[in-house]
């Protein structure tokens, strides 16, 4: 019986294929822009499951035992250049990712040692994390590179989010990203003591100033 | 009161608290720890939940988080190429783990799936109240499915059966099984997004 590929979208989101009909359903899948948008939405409503299994809460022990194995696995892997400086990389990683994504070569994507730009500041040392909105953070280090992570929904077409070194009164652009949940930017503005960075939504290819009140902004940078 | 069980250490001077997943997820892929130890503390606790209403045996469900766990540390890198938020992505992999783990070790079948929960201890930390709170939202969103719909679903998603196997339990044929799975899983994704415009967690 050749049964609709179609039909398979729930059953895989919830994990209720045979290992073989699994993979020949993202065989399907790769190639079907339907069920990979219908999946997106029914693996979020199966993964959101989880949340009704109720029980006790895990053993202490069980934390430690995770972390410890994962300190050891990192000191296994110390010698690969994973931390390797890649200045050129941050500001268009997130857009390429999607990009990549988009066109189809997710692999690249997945082999890419790269790091975020976020982890590329925090990894300076004497570098810090301010709280920007309810879902996302800045993080500046001590000679003013800074970087941003932000969850939030993708611009609307023709639209820009936009960010702002804001120094004295004065906003600075610092860069434009177009959002998603795991916007990670590196500003191209230093985020000097006294500053703060904020963000508006503007049209595409930005402003030179706000045209806006921001829909986020962090606490000066100490 | 009574504090039963040590708070997860404060996340340094980092403010790691304040950060999304996602952006824990990106710090995870370049080798973090604390941030590692960040999205175990948001979501150890229904992971270990999950794992142990599949696996019914508390040192296998563990195992199955452990893995989970590990399996983020080390893939974190790939979640990016994903179309799907960190919290879909990291409870998925648990479930994956978890379901591998009983169908490898056979101990799902035949077995009632109405496992009388335990009493919720009392939340005592913001964490554990946000989670009463979605864990309310969804077996709410769940009893409002048909009871054909939510037992399709609950045999596949909590029992591990495969959709084959769910047919020949209830004698029912894979087609109707299918849709079953379908309709229950659109509507669900429905009432939550419903839910969550409503009225969200204070």
């Amino acid at each position: 019986m050749a049964a609709d590929p179609h039909s398979l979208v729930a059953p895989y989101a919830l994990h209720a294929l045979e290992d073989e009909e699994g993979r020949r359903f993202e065989e399907h899948l790769a190639a079907c822009e339907r069920c990979r948008e219908e999946l997106t939405g029914l693996r979020e409503a199966a993964a959101r499951l989880a949340y009704a299994a109720e029980g006790p809460k895990p053993p202490p022990q069980l934390r430690e035992r995770i972390l410890t194995q994962a300190r050891n696995e990192r000191r296994n892997v110390a010698s690969l250049p994973a931390r390797r400086r890649s200045w050129t990389l941050p500001l268009g990683a997130a857009a390429a990712v999607a990009a990549a994504v988009a066109i189809g070569v997710g692999t690249w994507a997945a082999t890419r040692p790269g790091q975020s730009a976020l982890a590329q500041v925090l990894s300076q040392s004497g570098s810090s994390l301010l709280p920007m909105g309810d879902s996302g953070a800045v993080a500046v280090a001590p000679n003013g590179d800074a970087a941003l992570a932000l969850n939030v929904p993708v611009a609307p077409k023709g639209k820009t989010y936009e960010i702002w070194v804001i120094r004295d009164g004065t906003p600075q652009r610092a860069g434009t990203f177009e959002g998603g949940s795991s916007t990670d930017v590196r500003l191209d503005q230093p985020a000097s003591a006294g500053s703060i960075v904020a963000v508006t939504l503007e049209r595409d290819g930005g402003v030179d100033r706000p045209t806006q009140s921001p829909l986020m902004a962090t606490k000066a940078v100490s | 009161m009574t504090v039963l069980q040590t708070a997860p250490p404060p996340p340094a001077t980092r403010g790691l608290a304040q950060l999304s997943d996602e952006a824990l997820l990106s710090l995870v892929a370049s080798s973090d720890d604390q941030a590692l130890a960040e999205l175990y503390d948001r979501f150890g606790p229904v992971a270990y939940g999950l794992a142990l209403r599949i696996l019914r045996d508390e040192a296998l469900a563990q195992d199955a988080v452990q893995e989970a766990f590990l399996g983020i540390w080390r893939s974190a890198d790939r979640f990016f190429a994903e179309r799907a938020k960190a919290s879909t992505w990291i409870l998925t992999l648990v479930h994956h783990r978890a379901v591998d783990l009983v169908r490898r070790e056979d101990r799902r079948r035949g077995e009632p799936l109405e496992s009388a929960p335990e009493p919720l201890a009392l939340t005592t930390t913001e964490g554990e109240a946000a989670l009463g709170y979605e864990r309310r939202l969804v077996q709410e969103a769940l009893a409002q499915l048909t009871p054909e719909q939510r037992e399709a679903i609950e045999l596949g998603y909590y029992g591990g059966l495969t959709q084959s196997e769910v047919a020949e339990r209830l004698d029912q044929p894979l087609g109707t099984i299918k849709s079953r799975m379908f309709t229950g899983l659109s509507r669900l994704r429905d009432l939550l997004a419903q839910a969550g415009l409503e009225g969200s967690y204070p």
